[in-house]
């Protein structure tokens, strides 16, 4: 084909001539994806670096004290004696309050913004909830003083002594700041974290399932129990642990309503202290290394169980295909 | 079963039940959010004039003074963690998204919320180990740079997540061009994705604005000017924490007036950012 070959002619000169350029530098794409991939790996770094630091910083305190460390009461910085028992269990009941009160509010509230409200509502209540998820800790502290403890101490905590005060967890003398107290500050924080993931989780039920139940005739409470719920399931539990990690955690408005004393009792009406306000209150008050170093273990083990928590939290929430921009945000 | 009325009937308003309940629910999870805030302005908004953002704290005592220092201590610790925690977390993201393999990536995503889970008081903890102990002093660069940390994991999956939200085609016309894949992403996918990545970045800094777990013993406060950023600087945070937990009536007032300021400032930040995307994170360009 005489015609095509005349054709052919210049496209073989271009390719000769680029043939004779040289090819382009891939320097600068093999510069940047290090770049990038340095600062992506930055959080594995970090991870580790807080794990080595925490334990470097409390290995005095670990070959002295050893396992007793946990499993001991008694906080005498004078006599050096540190057991992070009472700090451990402030941590746990606290905690366990904060979910017992969070949980249900927060999924219920969950199920109304996806299945039950109307339209036209769910935007201002999500905006809201993020804006209460935007509240700093410390400020409901302040909040927790001045408004919510006199009020706890006025009506509900003499109203529950009446009603309940023949178990051990109601009894004993009123004094506002508490254990219980501490717990609903935590619930209080938790509360938008809890309701934004569940809110995510239950969004991510597809519709067929839904569907599905409506034509067998079921009314909405019996869709959402048995074919959304149901679904939903491993996902708000994994929303509820993401929820216990934060509020294991929590520390300034904790720090201001319990009553920072190291005790184990069993009334919630009396003072406790927690793993996270320890630190936060003697600190800088740790005056020999070995106080400095119990106080760094006692940083060890929170980050331990955080951690703990949010990977148990993280794994139970892949298995439903959520979009994570929530989690990142809060 | 054959449904019979009754049966229905009680279906029916369990169904109604458990609407009012979910709605009851809802109305509580949003009441503390109304009775903070009320309770801001009714003991807040009387103290916040111009001597608050003008004068110094007052020593103890003396009533009046204001927390200039505090507000101008929070700006440099901000500026400080973003220095730190922006590059940091939007390259981050921008390897998650453009690069590596999904694997790995995901692993890489999972280390990201994980370590967003960490309680910010050990940032405090482990700042303090690296920094404060080694140079011997608590100083805004400490502070600053437990902020920035905790930054990063949130730049990162923000930042992310808007990438991936920019269209294929976008990067396969730029790169059909000739143009190479690191200039395809700076200039053309993450200029598409600004307005989402300067959002991102908005709210990581609205988020730590109001820490004072990790500066309690980094930047550890100071009741006056600092005069470098290797002094202990205060912080807005810090010092309502300081005045909210002290004896006297005339601090609890500043209190209150601080933490109004802080939380309308950070109100006004998230709602810049929704000013500013009003839903779209990308912008074509």
């Amino acid at each position: 084909m005489p015609s095509a070959s005349s054709l052919d002619v210049p496209a073989i000169a271009g390719r000769s001539l680029a043939a004779k350029m040289k090819p382009p530098s891939r320097f600068g794409d093999k510069a940047f994806e290090w770049l990038t991939m340095a600062m992506a790996l930055a959080v594995v770094v970090l991870v580790f670096l807080v794990g080595w630091q925490l334990a470097r910083g409390s290995s005095l305190a670990i070959r002295r004290f050893g396992f007793h460390f946990l499993t001991t009461s008694t906080w005498d910085p004078v006599a050096e004696h540190f057991g992070a028992l009472p700090f451990i269990y402030g941590t746990v009941v606290s905690s366990l309050i904060a979910l017992i009160i969070a949980v249900p509010l927060s999924i219920a509230t969950a199920i109304y913004l996806t299945e039950l409200a109307p339209l036209w509502i769910r935007h201002p209540i999500v905006s809201l909830i993020e804006m209460l998820a935007a509240i700093p800790s410390v400020i409901l502290g302040l909040w927790g003083i001045f408004v919510m403890i006199p009020w706890l101490r006025d009506y509900p905590f003499p109203w529950l002594k009446k009603l309940f005060g023949w178990t051990p967890f109601f009894r004993g003398p009123i004094y506002g700041v508490s254990m219980l107290a501490g717990g609903i500050i935590i619930a209080i924080m938790i509360l938008p974290i809890v309701t934004s993931v569940s809110r995510e989780i239950l969004r991510s039920v597809p519709n067929l399932q839904r569907e599905a139940a409506y034509a067998l005739g079921a009314t909405r409470w019996e869709v959402t129990r048995i074919a959304v719920l149901s679904y939903a399931r491993k996902g708000l539990f994994g929303a509820v642990i993401l929820g216990l990690g934060r509020a294991l955690g929590e520390t300034m408005a904790v720090t201001m309503v319990i009553g920072n004393t190291p005790q184990i009792v069993a009334s919630l009406f009396a003072p406790g202290y927690t793993l996270a306000s320890v630190i936060a209150n003697e600190f800088t008050e740790a005056t020999t290394d070995l106080y400095l170093q119990a106080l760094f273990e006692i940083g060890l083990v929170l980050f331990g169980i955080t951690i703990l928590a949010n990977l148990i939290a993280q794994l139970l929430l892949k298995t439903m295909a959520v979009s994570m921009t929530t989690r990142a945000v809060q | 079963m054959q449904p019979t009325a009754t049966n229905q009937t009680w279906r029916k308003m369990k169904s109604a039940l458990a609407a009012a309940l979910a709605f009851v629910s809802a109305l509580l999870v949003i009441s503390p959010l109304g009775l903070v805030f009320f309770h801001l302005l009714k003991s807040g908004a009387n103290s916040v004039n111009w001597d608050f953002f003008t004068q110094l704290p007052k020593p103890v005592g003396v009533v009046g003074g204001g927390m200039a220092n505090a507000i101008v201590g929070s700006f440099e610790l901000l500026g400080f963690a973003a220095i730190i925690g922006v590059p940091i977390g939007v390259l981050g993201g921008v390897y998650l998204a453009e690069y590596g393999s999904a694997r790995a990536n995901s692993m890489l995503r999972f280390v990201a919320d994980v370590l967003n889970g960490v309680p910010s008081i050990i940032w405090g903890v482990v700042v303090y180990g690296l920094v404060v102990l080694r140079f011997k002093g608590f100083s805004a660069y400490a502070g600053g740079l437990a902020l920035g940390l905790m930054m990063v994991p949130l730049i990162m999956r923000t930042t992310e997540e808007v990438l991936l939200l920019v269209p294929n085609g976008y990067r396969e016309a730029a790169l059909a061009l000739g143009v190479s894949r690191w200039k395809t992403i700076v200039y053309i996918v993450m200029k598409t994705a600004s307005k989402g990545i300067v959002t991102g970045i908005l709210l990581a800094l609205a988020r730590v604005a109001g820490e004072t777990a990790p500066l309690l013993f980094t930047a550890f406060g100071n009741r006056f000017w600092n005069h470098s950023l290797s002094e202990p600087v205060a912080a807005l945070p810090l010092q309502i924490f300081s005045y909210a937990i002290s004896p006297y009536d005339d601090w609890h007032r500043q209190a209150w007036a601080g933490a109004l300021v802080l939380v309308v400032t950070i109100f006004f930040i998230n709602m810049l950012v929704r000013l500013l995307t009003r839903g779209r994170m990308i912008s074509p360009t």
